[in-house]
């Protein structure tokens, strides 16, 4: 199976107040349509680590490749392409554009990369909703939808590129049980059968323990 | 790789979302420029009314015989004593002619040049006005009126009758305003005048002169050359003032010190006559700019203001935008092109404004006995104000957008979506 992801030798330090090594030596891969997810306490560095694969982060040392090419050393404008083709983010909290409508803020990643139409844009974001059960809030402003379902369009949005891996700093950290139920099982059916690729930070123990693999850290070190 | 129709569109949802800010914000700019451009206007016209009116009356350069000591004393010209310090005293003026010698030749001459709009000769007389056994002293000018109304916009001054009944007319006079009250007379009554010498002439008003300064008012009064001439009993060359209208203002220093030498005549420009009007002209346009660019600033500083708020609001915003692939140029652009949307907006509607004012001013009565012709107050509409006013606006919400889009492009969306 082809490398989606792939991390060498990273080292990050926090230099204020003072200078702390947070992310110690850390390696490893993930594959296509992988479903990993990273587990560990708080402070330990997962959040860190994956602000860092999201390239939002750009000071660090060692090596990020991917789909096999180095990332590492691009300049911020380059970044922000690659972040918005190939990755998808689920944050904690939803994150939408408050004052556009469900169907403008899952079209906007796709809008800024300009290879569609207007029209196959709208349909792909169409598509989306309808795969996540939310086709019926697309024209709804996003601050008057309820949390779960905030949570499923910035899923939706995440998904809108086609991208390689979605990355999720604890996406069901901020729900109950039911929606991170729903939360998970749609994660699970994209890895399955779409074949994407998934790189999940979580607290959840139940959550990660349905992954294919867990990644787990402590002081800046991954342990297995 | 720019995405103007996602920009835009991001950047008018914002500004759509904050209609009320976003009003205010264009609203400082509208008030700013509307004010720049009403007081820019109405202060140019007043102050272009004022310098007409010195400007209008006044030669540019006036070439007359000067009643005044020798430069040069005949002790000073005997070579005996040119080694020698003389001092002279109690020198008396010499006794010169007060015509022009040769005026006419000279005339001609100065209306040959190119940079000479026109000439005018002027022989002035002291007369008096005779009301029954009153007589009064005053001055009597005969002008070319033709010529003068060209130049010198004489007709501007003429609160009855015309320069063309004077013109028209072989004793006609347009008596000053003060002494047509003085000795209740009106167009179409005579008036007789003496000469020192005691001739008495009687001639008809066919006008009423009034320059609003009243001292001048009331001993001036004109009538053609050629009726002073034969008043006074001198040829048709006898001329004792010849006063030039140029093309550019700027050369009559130059050109007035050339004719003192070639001809041996005084010859005054208008910049030395009135020196203390230049220095008016120039600190009332320094204090129109000063307080135009203060309106300007001010509203420059609004715009910051509130384009600072919105990136404080839209912290979350931009962190999204960020982390979904939007570069920090991106981010830049759409709160500059807010601000500029802002500005473009506010600044049309500043110029609207600012003309809808201007046109009220303009028709605002301002009547004044200085100013016998202005009926409104005067407006100056100059395109440049205009093209000045929206450039400024772009310029100043450019920059007051500038800063904190630059903020904005520099926020960390890791800090941001962590610290929540």
């Amino acid at each position: 199976m082809s490398v989606v992801f792939e991390v060498k030798h990273i080292n990050k330090y926090f230099r204020k107040p003072v200078l702390f090594h947070v992310l110690k030596d850390i390696s490893f891969k993930v594959k296509k349509s992988e479903f990993v997810s990273i587990m560990g306490k708080s402070g330990c560095g997962k959040s860190t680590l994956l602000y860092i694969l999201s390239t939002m982060d750009t000071d660090y040392e060692g090596e990020l490749f991917l789909n096999n090419k180095l990332i590492t050393g691009n300049s911020r404008n380059e970044l922000a392409y690659l972040r918005n083709k190939y990755i998808g983010f689920v944050f904690q909290f939803h994150y939408l554009l408050s004052e556009f409508s469900v169907l403008e803020n899952v079209m906007l990643p796709a809008k800024k990369l300009g290879e569609k139409s207007f029209e196959e844009i709208e349909f792909d974001a169409m598509e989306k909703l309808k795969m996540l059960n939310i086709k019926h809030l697309a024209n709804k402003k996003a601050y008057r939808i309820s949390g779960g379902e905030k949570q499923r369009v910035s899923i939706a949005r995440a998904l809108i590129n086609n991208p390689s891996i979605v990355m999720g700093d604890e996406p069901t950290g901020n729900l109950d049980s039911h929606n991170a139920e729903n939360v998970f099982n749609i994660f699970k059916e994209l890895s399955q059968q779409k074949g994407l690729s998934l790189l999940v930070v979580t607290h959840d123990q139940d959550f990660a323990k349905k992954t294919d693999r867990i990644i787990q850290m402590e002081d800046g070190k991954i342990l297995t | 790789m720019i995405n103007w129709k996602v920009i835009l569109s991001i950047a008018k949802t914002h500004l759509l979302s904050k209609f009320k800010q976003t009003s205010i914000a264009a609203l400082g700019v509208t008030f700013g420029i509307g004010a720049y451009i009403t007081l820019v206007s109405f202060m140019t016209g007043l102050n272009k009314m004022l310098d007409d009116l010195i400007l209008n009356q006044t030669p540019h350069i006036h070439i007359y015989n000067e009643i005044e000591p020798s430069k040069k004393q005949p002790v000073d010209l005997f070579e005996a004593y040119n080694s020698s310090i003389n001092i002279v005293h109690s020198i008396k003026p010499k006794l010169v002619q007060k015509k022009i010698y040769n005026a006419l030749p000279l005339l001609n001459y100065l209306r040959e040049n190119e940079d000479v709009r026109g000439a005018v000769p002027q022989l002035k007389a002291q007369i008096f006005y005779i009301s029954g056994s009153i007589e009064l002293g005053g001055n009597l000018t005969g002008i070319q009126v033709l010529e003068e109304a060209r130049l010198f916009d004489i007709q501007d001054y003429i609160v009855k009758g015309s320069p063309k009944a004077l013109s028209n007319s072989n004793n006609g006079i347009l008596l000053g305003a003060g002494i047509a009250s003085k000795m209740s007379l009106d167009i179409g009554d005579k008036v007789q005048i003496s000469t020192i010498k005691g001739d008495v002439f009687p001639l008809k008003i066919v006008g009423i002169y009034q320059s609003g300064i009243a001292d001048i008012d009331a001993v001036q009064s004109f009538t053609n050359l050629k009726t002073v001439q034969r008043i006074l009993g001198e040829p048709d060359n006898f001329i004792t003032d010849i006063n030039v209208k140029l093309n550019n203002i700027d050369l009559a220093p130059a050109m007035s010190k050339k004719i003192e030498q070639q001809f041996n005549l005084k010859a005054i420009d208008v910049k030395t006559a009135n020196a203390q009007f230049e220095t008016g002209t120039t600190i009332r346009n320094l204090i129109t700019y000063a307080v135009s660019i203060t309106l300007l600033i001010v509203a420059g500083f609004g715009i910051y203001n509130i384009l600072n708020m919105f990136i404080y609001e839209k912290m979350n915003d931009i962190a999204i935008l960020k982390a979904t692939g939007f570069s920090g140029d991106d981010v830049l652009l759409i709160f500059m092109s807010q601000a500029i949307i802002i500005g473009l907006i506010g600044g049309c509607l500043g110029l609207f404004v600012g003309l809808m004012l201007s046109n009220l001013i303009d028709t605002i009565p301002f009547e004044t006995e200085a100013l016998p012709t202005i009926e409104t107050y005067p407006v100056n509409y100059n395109g440049w104000f205009y093209v000045i006013g929206i450039t400024f606006a772009m310029l100043s919400t450019f920059l007051a957008g500038y800063l904190p889009a630059k903020k904005a492009k520099k926020i960390d969306a890791v800090s941001i979506i962590r610290g929540q």
